[in-house]
């Protein structure tokens, strides 16, 4: 989208400052979901099984084969993401096996500021300890702060035929429910994701507990299947890239396995950017980010940067792309709205995201490709 | 033209693995599956099309072993264009395996003396990583000094880094005859769109076969992590069945193309040049391709001509 002056033919380009990311701009962004306190995730379980490397994998890009040298965890581990990664959240990795009744533990603290709870049970091994621990933990943490949302991680499932996992969930669900429900916390909700470090389940998982966590998601997806709907696009991710944690999609289903394409895609943008890009940038995401991939299934994937911690990653097919025109110019709408998303929280200070005025108006200006 | 290429070493040390990851499109993990080979695979593989590999992937088992320095010895080392050793670096049995490797040296020295002889150092990954380098020099040095009077190249691998691709990309390139030509020939072609560097890819293996470098890049590993990276987006494109026809990433400071260039390669093209429009850069690729196509032509005609001998 440069203008091209060097071919004798004046094409109007689009104004300079609809590019620069100012750092200001950035920077509000980052900020914008710390209002007080930075929300928490806690990442419980007992030991082994298997919390740290979770963190590892999907924060720190550690390969899972690396994390079987991981130390096991000798106290709260606090990870700040806020500096890589769109999610501004502390992740607390608790070592298995936390005390309750031991008085060194403020709940109040620790549970007050949490937004969600991830309970990690080992599939793998008996789970019948995890149950028991997964009940006091939940009650204990409900009665301080209600407001929490409580994710169960079934985990390391990479082992288990397809039956045997279902059969394990169906299981856990039931027993954790049961046991909820003779001790009265009806009003408990628990939420079961099927994972492993092996393969995208662990992300695909974080990304739905992420998404519960995240005020404006409803107005991102609407956003995305504005864009979808009018560039003939058919599935939008918008991804995290450094945790390849994608915080939102247009309506349509998600099919595992183009979130997965889409997660190796953004691997190779990475990958390449940090062989070929600049060194005194940071080698994570540059700025105009562009990747485009053509399968022989008529199929083009494309990829392109949003923000610094955010890209829009789009599957469609060979003649959609044809208007490329006209995708890009609804790419750089989409931009200006999430933006103002961002903006208004930051500016107002409001839980809720609701579009200003200027931000509505973008959307109205999303130039339909099937009537040019 | 058939090449026929020996893979031996002791039983365990990761022939078959290794195989399978270059050529048969493994991942690493799957190589556990992997059960012990009986007596001699053979495969054969198209490589660069008018290149085809004749692997022998012999067992090594000891009883196999002692089979083919003893019955078999004249098929197996008759006619050898390279033999490729693998030893494994945590072997407590060393010197059994310099003897085998010797006795696999007098049989080449005996039947194919012009052979060329590679020693992969292999499952470097269990070495403590400040201690591989130290551990790699030792063996060199003692394969080289075995070795005499025939050269061994050395290398360090594992099937869990790049280490493998580099390992078996240095292999191959021994191995495509016209590898002169082809480079003055990208070089032209880098020169004439004023390209950062340009990569030539088997298609089937990804390994780099040939680059020309006209800005210097201080990475020098990055052939091999580039093979990876495509390796892997490769295998799982084959997750949807469906597989990439061509890349292009691109920010404000670089722009890389990866195409298909002729029926046996790919082509990847650096520009730190991003004013240039990709369209121009691609049509360039597709202009160049047809005079690569040509020489590829040429060189089958040339081969085939000279074609006199069976495996």
């Amino acid at each position: 989208m440069e203008s091209h002056e060097g071919f004798g033919v004046s094409v109007g380009s689009m104004p300079k400052a609809a590019f620069s990311y100012h750092g200001e701009d950035d920077d509000q962004i980052a900020t914008v979901l710390s209002s007080d306190v930075k929300p928490r995730i806690l990442l419980m379980g007992l030991r082994r099984s298997g919390k740290s490397s979770i963190q590892k994998v999907v924060f720190h890009k550690m390969s899972p084969n690396e994390t079987l040298f991981l130390e096991s965890t000798a106290k709260i581990f606090k990870d700040d993401v806020s500096n890589n990664s769109f999610i501004n959240f502390q992740i607390w990795d608790i070592p298995g096996q936390v005390d309750f009744l031991d008085t060194n533990f403020d709940l109040d603290m620790i549970f007050g500021g949490t937004g969600a709870l991830i309970f990690v049970v080992d599939a793998q091994d008996e789970y019948i300890d995890a149950l028991t621990c997964l009940h006091q933990t939940v009650s204990k943490a409900y009665r301080v702060n209600p407001q929490i949302r409580f994710e169960i991680f079934i985990h390391k499932v990479d082992g288990l035929s397809d039956d045997h996992k279902i059969e394990t969930q169906r299981d856990i669900s039931q027993r954790a429910n049961e046991e909820l429900h003779e001790a009265g916390l009806t009003d408990l909700h628990l939420s079961f994701y099927l994972t492993s470090i092996y393969d995208h389940s662990i992300f695909e998982a974080f990304s739905k507990v992420v998404q519960k966590l995240i005020p404006q998601l409803s107005t991102l997806e609407n956003l995305l299947s504005s864009y979808v709907q009018n560039s003939m696009v058919e599935k939008a991710f918008l991804f995290d890239v450094v945790s390849k944690i994608y915080i939102a999609t247009d309506g349509s289903a998600v099919d595992m396995q183009s979130y997965e394409l889409c997660c190796e895609m953004i691997d190779v943008m990475i990958d390449m950017t940090c062989i070929y890009g600049d060194d005194e940038s940071e080698c994570a995401c540059e700025q105009d980010s562009t990747c485009i991939i053509r399968l022989n299934n008529s199929s083009i994937l494309y990829l392109r940067e949003i923000t610094r911690f955010l890209v829009l990653v789009c599957i469609l097919r060979d003649e959609a792309f044809t208007k490329r025109g006209i995708i890009d110019y609804n790419i750089l709408c989409l931009q200006k709205a999430i933006h103002s998303v961002f903006d208004v929280r930051t500016k107002l200070n409001k839980p809720n995201g609701v579009l200003p005025v200027e931000g509505m108006n973008s959307i109205g200006h999303l130039a339909n490709s099937t009537n040019a | 033209m058939k090449k026929k290429v020996l893979l031996m070493g002791k039983s365990g040390s990761g022939k078959t693995s290794m195989r399978s990851i270059i050529f048969a499109n493994y991942i690493a993990r799957d190589t556990r599956r992997l059960g012990a080979t009986i007596d001699v695979e053979h495969s054969h593989v198209r490589f660069l099309g008018n290149l085809v590999l004749n692997l022998w992937d012999c067992g090594g088992q000891e009883a196999f072993m002692e089979n083919y320095f003893a019955s078999q010895r004249d098929n197996i080392f008759r006619n050898v264009e390279v033999l490729i050793y693998v030893f494994d670096v945590e072997s407590r049995e060393l010197e059994k395996d310099m003897h085998y490797y010797q006795t696999c040296l007098e049989a080449i020295l005996q039947n194919s003396p012009s052979a060329k002889i590679f020693c992969l150092i292999h499952k470097m990954d269990l070495v403590q990583e400040d201690q591989r380098d130290i551990v790699f020099r030792d063996r060199e040095d003692d394969l080289v000094r075995l070795s005499k009077p025939l050269q061994c190249a050395c290398f360090k691998t594992s099937i869990w880094d790049e280490t493998l691709y580099k390992a078996w990309s240095s292999i191959m390139y021994q191995l495509i005859p016209n590898v002169q030509e082809l480079e003055t020939n990208l070089a032209r072609f880098a020169e004439i769109i004023n390209a950062d560097e340009v990569l030539l890819f088997e298609k089937a293996t990804f390994l780099v076969i040939s680059h020309n470098e006209r800005r210097k890049h201080k990475d020098i590993h990055r052939f091999e992590k580039i093979s990876n990276i495509i390796k892997q987006f490769k295998l799982s494109c084959s997750k949807v069945a469906a597989s990439f026809q061509s890349m292009e990433v691109r920010n404000n400071c670089f722009a890389a193309f990866i195409e298909v260039f002729t029926s046996n390669t790919y082509v990847m093209v650096i520009m730190s040049d991003t004013s240039i429009p990709s369209e121009l850069t691609l049509i360039n690729i597709r202009n160049a391709r047809k005079h690569f196509e040509k020489l590829e032509k040429l060189d089958k005609n040339r081969l085939n001509a000279g074609r006199q001998w069976r495996v």
